[in-house]
């Protein structure tokens, strides 16, 4: 009977511990994720999809190099990367730039690279978020290729 | 007298809040010119703030519940260095199914690398976070259904390569 209750009470103390544990891990990362809170808000007050669909002038390789590039220093929900490379789409852009705008939104993070680079190390995210970049296009390539057969 | 790792934590702790104190620094220049931008600034941070907090409860709870059912040994197993193709297959899934913004999942994949989680099995988790389920029928509103499916299966097969090659820069 003893020894069923300091099995159980062994049990909720290392219950508490493991809490206690994932709450100070999370806390020492808390400052830098409010730091990209932060920059979302700049980011999302003052780059809007008009800025962003200026800047694309009709050059195949340029513009699957801007996408990316633009894809990468955007962030926000994806949703809005789909309404701005929709809004591309009709004013011209190529569905190879857009597509890789889209996919470097959602796999390349330069607003979260500090962050990024602070929990899980500069070397780590620095290499993959380049890797990220150049996959983008690579990414873009092979999806509109394949989608241009089955059409 | 503090040993090497206890400095290294002091350092990484200083550096996190380096960077949020040039953040507040950058708000503070554009508040004195620029008033109304950097309030209306904050207030988006605010709200991205509120659509977060439940994402980060949720990852609090995860890294809880990991700490004390996952022991090293397991996660080793899963997603160490012989996890094989199961490790591969478990990182793709999570990162699809896992919600909110990637940033939000940092702390966990940071406890999850402490414990043994391969760097290529990281990175295959966050390049998976690009797919995104539940918003898949408004990709499919404006690009097509044959668009979104070759796009999510060239993502997939993204993700391992950046995987592969991450683990091959690691050796």
């Amino acid at each position: 009977m003893n020894n069923i209750k300091q099995k159980n009470d062994k049990k909720q103390k290392n219950l508490v511990i493991s809490f206690y544990k994932s709450f100070k891990s999370f806390g020492a990362s808390l400052p830098v994720l409010l730091g990209v809170v932060l920059l979302l808000g700049l980011f999302r007050e003052n780059v809007s999809p008009q800025l962003i669909s200026s800047i694309f002038r009709g050059d195949f390789f340029r513009d699957v190099i801007l996408g990316s590039v633009f894809g990468s220093i955007s962030a926000g929900n994806p949703i809005t990367s789909y309404i701005i490379g929709a809004e591309l789409l009709k004013e011209g852009v190529s569905l190879f730039a857009v597509t890789a705008f889209l996919v470097a939104w959602v796999t390349v993070g330069i607003i979260q690279l500090p962050a990024e680079a602070a929990i899980l190390g500069k070397q780590f995210a620095l290499k993959r978020n380049l890797i990220s970049f150049v996959l983008s296009m690579l990414v873009s390539l092979a999806t509109v290729t394949a989608w241009m057969m089955i059409r | 007298m503090k040993n090497k790792t206890e400095k290294q934590k002091e350092k990484r702790g200083w550096n996190n809040l380096y960077f949020l104190g040039l953040v507040i620094i950058l708000y503070l220049f554009i508040f004195c010119f620029n008033f109304e931008n950097a309030y209306n600034s904050l207030e988006a941070s605010g709200d991205i703030l509120v659509k977060l907090i439940p994402v980060l409860f949720l990852v609090v709870f995860l890294m809880g519940f990991l700490n004390y059912f996952l022991k090293p040994k397991a996660i080793s197993k899963y997603l160490g260095k012989g996890s094989g193709a199961r490790g591969w297959g478990l990182s793709v899934l999570a990162g699809i199914i896992s919600h909110g913004p990637i940033y939000a999942w940092y702390p966990l994949l940071k406890e999850l690398r402490k414990q043994g989680m391969r760097q290529g099995l990281a990175a295959v988790f966050l390049y998976n976070r690009a797919i995104k389920i539940p918003l898949l029928p408004v990709m499919i509103h404006y690009f097509g259904l044959a668009f979104a499916v070759i796009l999510l299966a060239f993502t997939v097969i993204a993700s391992l390569i950046e995987g592969k090659i991450i683990e091959m820069l690691e050796n």
